[in-house]
């Protein structure tokens, strides 16, 4: 079937604003967005930028705005749109474009690092493997299917307004560094994401659950950070 | 503009950062990636990572060796498995130290499943040898190791593109790179190069690669002067998603998975008895061709079903809530109550750089290293996979040979001072760019690509004869004379996909030529390389690895080395 598609361009050496273009792509109801940017891209308008590697929802790198809401172009079938044959399709929101739909992941990184992203244990290790229980292991399991590409933090109110707020992803990561039980630096964690930059930042508004293309709560594991922090300050 | 590192390391997956990790604490090392680390092709290996831990039922590392051996067809060097199977357990403790989260058994040990070709008592039956976490388990592995090289404070270079290895004198002193960002040319000089740039799955029309895996690392080695090893040996994955190739896990059927054909058959028992569905991935992709071509293609096309419907949805959706997910969103089948359609798919390259188990690059068949030249991962060849690789063992070699390249290459670089380089490297590079920017091209770079991966398909996947061969290469090198008139419409210097993508297709260009060359010089069956015009394995004439050597505007030279040969001498392969 014949889609039309209405494409944000910015080419910061060329243009002085955003543009939108069309493109008519012949496409098959199970082809994926992913599939009809690179048709666009190999047969009709080489010019087009956006990143793409694994095209199928595991590397991460091509979440874009679709039809108004965040996705990822290779997990996104042409079927799956009920305005089936016109789509527009724009970068995530929240970063500077670099070049059409391609956007700096840099800010999204910094906070990344913010949060100490890294087992930390200072106890020497035993020769083969920690113990971890089956129960301790399945408790982070939500957040190991994160593939950092940024739907949440571009997605979240709270994000757009406040710039430093660390926002859901790097959130999710923390999470689960607090929740491993192999973990030591608990309490240090905790200290860190205690503020309006950090877990209370969260208002609950479920945009990031919404938009994950991996099905991760993530606003129910803030709220675990948020529960862990209070129970921390119950303490004497 | 001009960098100084004592290490460049080209390729951010996992053997890449494993070295970087070795070398962070005292050396001046930077990754070099044309994706964003996180983003690495690495991260796409679902099922786990094999190593005799035990930890499920009684293993051992000499039967995880044999399993190796005899999945390689023989021609794997034993010394090198013997590393690799001996190192396995070491290098899933430390994985486990840093923070990679397997799944768990009721004890709390790390959790181990069963996978294709790996088996107890030297091949009497399955055993459960396969580390895992969920089925994401190369995901998490990459995550750690780029968390923990974010905690050493290493230097990344994302997003930018390997143009060329300079060389001077024979030896490795840096490399140029393409800025994707900017389109500067970068010379990054230093003291050792470590490439650890992955596959080239991508020079096949049906492939569970990623866009990325174009082989890079493998092609400006090539024609920097070092030896390609093996490449005729090209994995087909049995269970690529029907006309997409996206990967089904081995782990699929190492929890239960059967596959059947249009009779609903388990045809695995007729032609893999003892091991069934978990015979190595070569001999199932063959299986299901076989079954295709005697007409029991599932409604008489060219795939056949994999049925998860009896593992029940606890197991689907928690142990293989990633593939089952994809069997939903991309076939459109719902993996608790129907069967997924699949075929073969381009997976994996056993061949590569030729290397030895340090990581040395190796010229010839004497074992003369290119001095600060070094290779890890999937496009190197130490060799460890010999003929068919065995799941499990890709991220097993990444982690083992990543390391000891990391050890070799900081006993080297403190051996020696920086060399000197030429002044006008950047320039040299930014002309040949120029060249390929202002030529006029009347060949269109889409239709070229598509016809090299529509012919390595036909003619040069999982059957072979002598007459496909030459057909292949005749028309690779009617693709690489069209080549030259393949122009680029962008003009920009920022995020040029169509120049990166015209690169891309040059290195596989020359990637593909190697193959097909190779696959028509061994005249016999091994392995993954089947053909049907020698369906036996050859050991007077084959039991040596191909090496190809880059001769400018003329085919590779072909050549041979010896097989390492220690604890198990050659014998009939059957499952």
């Amino acid at each position: 079937m014949k889609c039309q598609f209405t494409v944000f361009r910015f080419d910061p050496a060329a243009d002085e604003s955003p543009r939108y273009q069309e493109y008519r792509v012949d496409a098959e109801p199970t082809d994926k967005i992913l599939d009809c940017l690179n048709k666009i891209r190999w047969e009709q308008d080489p010019t087009l930028a956006f990143r793409a590697s694994c095209s199928h929802g595991i590397c991460g790198s091509d979440a874009l705005t679709i039809n108004g809401h965040v996705g990822l172009a290779c997990q996104k079938l042409v079927r799956d749109y009920k305005t089936a044959n016109n789509f527009v399709i724009e970068p995530l929101p929240l970063f500077k474009v670099i070049k059409d739909l391609v956007v700096d992941m840099n800010p999204f990184l910094e906070k990344h690092r913010s949060v100490k992203p890294y087992l930390i244990n200072d106890e020497p290790p035993p020769e083969g493997e920690r113990i971890q229980s089956q129960k301790d292991q399945t408790v982070i399991e939500p957040a190991l299917r994160c593939i950092l590409c940024a739907s949440c933090t571009a997605s979240c109110p709270i994000s757009r307004s406040n710039p430093d707020y660390v926002g859901p992803a790097a959130l999710l990561r923390a999470f689960r560094y607090v929740y491993d039980s192999r973990d030591t630096a608990t309490g240090s964690r905790l200290a860190g994401l205690d503020g309006n930059d950090g877990a209370w930042g969260c208002k609950t508004m479920w945009w990031c659950t919404d938009v994950c293309p991996k099905g991760i709560p993530v606003t129910r594991c803030i709220g675990q950070i948020k529960r862990a922090i209070k129970q921390k300050d119950k303490k004497p | 503009m001009k960098h100084h590192y004592d290490v460049i390391i080209i390729g951010a997956g996992l053997a890449g950062l494993r070295a970087a990790i070795e070398l962070g604490e005292e050396t001046k090392v930077a990754v070099i990636s044309k994706v964003f680390a996180t983003r690495s092709h690495s991260g796409a290996a679902q099922g786990g990572i094999g190593a005799a831990l035990g930890n499920e039922e009684e293993d051992s590392w000499e039967w995880h060796m044999f399993d190796t051996v005899k999945g390689s067809d023989y021609l794997g060097d034993q010394d090198s498995i013997e590393i690799m199977t001996q190192d396995a357990p070491r290098t899933i403790y430390e994985l486990e130290h840093i923070g990679v989260p397997f799944n768990r058994t009721a004890e709390g040990k790390i959790a181990q499943r069963a996978f294709g070709g790996h088996t107890s008592g030297f091949g009497k039956a399955a055993v459960k040898r396969a580390c895992f976490a969920a089925d994401r388990t190369g995901r998490v592995i990459l995550d750690t190791l780029w968390e923990k090289s974010l905690q050493r404070g290493i230097r990344f270079f994302d997003e930018f593109h390997i143009l060329s290895l300079i060389v001077q004198d024979h030896q490795c002193c840096g490399v140029t790179a393409y800025e994707i960002a900017t389109g500067e040319i970068h010379v990054f000089h230093c003291k050792a190069v470590l490439l650890a740039t992955g596959g080239a799955g991508k020079i096949f029309k049906t492939t569970s690669n990623a866009l990325a895996s174009t082989g890079d690392g493998m092609a400006v080695a090539y024609r920097a002067g070092a030896p390609l090893e093996d490449m005729e040996f090209v994995q087909f994955h049995p269970t690529g998603i029907y006309k997409l190739g996206i990967l089904i896990s081995e782990a699929a059927r190492g929890e239960g998975g059967i596959l059947r054909n249009n009779e609903g058959e388990r045809f695995m028992e007729r032609y893999a008895p003892t091991i069934k569905d978990l015979a190595p991935r070569d001999m199932v992709s063959r299986c299901i061709l076989e079954e295709i071509r005697a007409g029991r293609g599932i409604d008489g096309k060219d795939y056949v079903h994999l049925d998860l419907t009896h593992l029940g949805q606890e197991v689907n959706d928690s142990k293989l809530a990633e593939i089952t997910g994809f069997a939903r969103t991309y076939a459109g089948v719902e993996p608790n109550k129907e069967p997924i359609p699949v075929q073969p798919t381009c997976h994996y390259m056993m061949g590569g750089i030729a290397s030895n188990a340090d990581g040395q690059v190796v010229l010839d068949s004497q074992g003369s290293t290119f001095a600060g030249l070094y290779t890890a991962g999937e496009c190197a060849c130490v060799s460890v996979h010999g003929a068919n690789r065995l799941g499990c063992n890709s991220l097993l070699d990444t982690l083992v040979f990543g390391r000891r390249s990391g050890k070799e290459i900081r006993k080297f670089i403190h051996s020696i001072g920086l060399p000197p380089i030429a002044e006008d490297v950047a320039q040299q590079e930014k002309e040949k760019l120029q060249i390929l920017m202002d030529r006029p091209g009347d060949e269109n770079y889409g239709a070229v690509l598509a016809e090299m991966q529509a012919v390595m398909m036909d003619k040069v996947s999982v059957f072979r004869t002598q007459a496909s061969l030459k057909e292949a290469l005749e028309k690779i090198r009617e693709l690489q004379q069209r080549f030259t008139r393949v122009s680029v419409g962008d003009r920009g210097n920022c995020f040029n996909r169509e120049l990166l993508d015209v690169l891309e297709l040059d290195n596989m260009l020359d990637l593909a030529e190697v193959i097909a060359a190779g696959a028509l010089f061994r005249e016999e069956s091994r392995g993954a390389h089947f053909r049907e015009d020698f369906p036996t394995r050859d050991d007077n004439k084959f039991l040596v690895h191909t090496l190809a050597g880059y001769r400018p505007e003329k085919e590779p030279q072909i050549f041979t080395k010896p097989v390492t040969i220690t604890r198990f001498q050659p014998q009939e392969r059957k499952y």
